[in-house]
């Protein structure tokens, strides 16, 4: 039997996909390119028994997510960059807090107001905190939209694993292409009871949900317990693909659908008879530098191609740590490249003498 | 001989330690006793603000979340939202929800959200050392009015009662004081009454409570209530701002 595909927008995908993975609470504001995830959740929320807000900033919509999570709901919010922007101090809040929530951003150019149009100019503030404090968020970047569904589905069970916030990192490619996809069925993995919620204290005693520390070494100690939990994160849950890069020279090493492009231009190269690979980290936080790391060991030298000025870079550079050469080609400002445009630089570097 | 005076359940036995003469141990005690009487304190969740109260969960006896400065509102819209059948409070300063979370507070009254909203004006920011609030009255020093809140510099105090009674999704707003007994007796009852009104279902009440402040005021804890009595009652009279049952 051949399996049923699923065509519908990027946006829709990820908010059809949070619904079957038991999201029943949703808080957005309006914003360029997600607002189909809003309007989405407008309609398919109360059917699934849910609740859907549309809040008066991003800013509640965040915190009623912080607030959802607290009663032991699936929660979600989405926006892009400026919005995100808007949730950081909430965000810290729900990592120091401990609870689980999970936020898209579909990034737009910036910075400031931008415009609308794609980029991936958001990766320092996913990645490396965006907030106050010594915190980390899970980060995905799908690159078509079977990644921005089965993600989405991942994205719940990981924020409730750890209790921490998980961020689905797409971009208005992403958000508003179209594609067929398989729709994976959700399925529940063994998770841990949500012992810790505050929902009336009836037969039990207390609880207090908070990340205020006040009493001497509790704070320390409490980050502590979450860099814990970031290193477990960092030895278990490392996503990446890989394409050609066995006998690669060259690897091209770019996330979303900036590696989308690049696989074009890297697979015509290989038609030719050039040795370039295609590395794409799937997880931003954690950062596969592991694997990087042995490849540079192995002599390939790196070049890092991103709809930015240069985020990401840094980590691979830090990955490399001077064993081999990493070059870097991003259009900032929301443009997004052709595969024609990567195919002519990456010959360029390729054929660049060392 | 019966016991007719005692803590409340809703309440830990721990001794408060808010500084003498101020508002917050009087006001925990009155929503600790209403959430007894109503029999409701394992279906209540409060919401600790930013500010003194945030140690509210040091005291009361019952689930308490904390939130981020401003945003109990959103915070109680979700709760309540998902948690329908539970009791939801939050408490809130002058600084927390006269400032910074103006925006929250007056949507999550247009939206008509079922839950009970208890704001204490001390006309100051309290745990920070008192600087000006949005409640700061013309004239009175802060340590950011050093010469006296001004109306051309510092413009006028905000009236947050009587601001949300023209918010058609607000049920009841009443503002109440705590420098008489009786004033205190009414504080008691119109917690209770924004309680009850949750638990018929009636939509969003706020009770804003006139509270002393001693130690940032620089007066002794009497003159402190003199001081609600004489000069803060003139800009915030006390009274029922709206009661929509009643078609106040």
């Amino acid at each position: 039997m051949r399996k049923k595909l699923l065509f519908k927008k990027g946006n829709e995908a990820i908010a059809e996909a949070a619904i079957l993975a038991g999201c029943r609470f949703y808080a957005g504001y309006p914003i360029t390119p997600q607002n189909e995830i809003p309007e989405y959740m407008a309609r398919r929320m109360p059917e699934a028994g849910g609740v859907f807000i549309q809040a008066e900033s991003e800013i509640a919509s965040i915190n009623m997510v912080y607030g959802a999570s607290a009663a032991g709901v699936r929660a979600m919010t989405s926006s892009s960059s400026p919005g995100i922007s808007l949730m950081q101090e909430a965000i810290s809040f729900l990592a120091g807090a401990e609870l689980p929530a999970v936020i898209v951003n579909i990034q737009r150019g910036g910075p400031g107001l931008g415009n609308i149009t794609a980029s991936q100019g958001d990766y320092f503030q996913a990645v490396k905190g965006g907030g106050h404090g010594d915190y980390r968020c899970l980060v995905y970047s799908p690159f078509n939209l079977q990644e921005s569904w089965d993600l989405t589905m991942l994205a719940f069970d990981k924020a409730d694993e750890y209790r921490i916030p998980v961020m689905l990192l797409g971009d208005g490619v992403i958000g508003q292409m179209m594609e067929p996809f398989r729709p994976t069925k959700y399925v529940r993995p063994r998770l841990p009871k949500k012992d810790w919620i505050v929902n009336g204290c009836k037969g039990r005693a207390p609880r207090v949900i908070r990340s205020l520390c006040m009493g001497p070494g509790e704070l320390e100690q409490k980050n502590y317990d979450l860099c814990k939990k970031y290193d477990a994160i960092r030895k278990k849950e490392v996503i990446f693909d890989e394409h050609n890069v066995d006998d690669a020279g060259l690897v091209v090493v770019a996330f979303g659908v900036a590696a989308r492009i690049a696989l074009s231009a890297v697979k015509e190269l290989r038609e030719q008879g050039r040795k370039v690979g295609l590395f794409r980290p799937v997880t931003l936080f954690p950062f596969p530098e592991k694997r990087i790391a042995e490849m540079a060991r192995k002599g390939k030298r790196f070049m890092v191609v991103e709809m930015n000025a240069g985020q990401m870079v840094e980590d691979v550079r830090l990955a490399v740590s001077g064993a081999s050469g990493v070059t870097f080609y991003g259009r900032p400002g929301g443009v997004v490249f052709t595969p024609e445009e990567l195919y002519k630089k990456i010959k360029a570097e390729y054929s660049r003498k060392k | 001989m019966e016991k007719t005076f005692a803590r409340p359940r809703s309440l830990k036995t721990v001794p408060f330690r808010y500084c003498p003469g101020c508002g917050h141990s009087l006001i925990h005690r009155l929503i600790a006793e209403c959430i007894d009487e109503l029999g409701i304190r394992e279906k209540v969740v409060g919401i600790a603000p930013v500010g003194c109260a945030v140690f509210s969960y040091d005291y009361f006896n019952f689930d308490i979340l904390e939130s981020a400065h401003g945003r109990p509102p959103a915070v109680a819209t979700a709760l309540k939202r998902v948690m329908p059948q539970k009791i939801i409070f939050s408490y809130q300063g002058d600084g927390d929800l006269a400032a910074i979370g103006t925006s929250e507070i007056i949507h999550a009254a247009a939206r008509g959200e079922n839950i009970s909203v208890f704001f204490v004006n001390n006309a100051n920011y309290g745990m920070t050392g008192g600087q000006m609030a949005p409640t700061t009255i013309l004239g009175q020093r802060t340590t950011t009015t050093p010469g006296g809140r001004s109306a051309a510099t510092e413009g006028y105090p905000l009236r947050v009662s009587e601001l949300l009674a023209t918010i058609e999704g607000a049920s009841f707003i009443q503002r109440v004081s705590l420098d008489t007994y009786g004033e205190v007796t009414a504080a008691k009852s119109a917690i209770s009454r924004a309680f009850r009104g949750q638990m018929e279902g009636r939509g969003f009440s706020l009770v804003e409570i006139l509270s002393p402040c001693p130690t940032d005021w620089g007066f002794s804890p009497k003159a402190s209530l003199e001081w609600i009595r004489t000069a803060m009652k003139k800009v915030y009279p006390t009274g029922v701002m709206k009661d929509r049952d009643k078609g106040i």
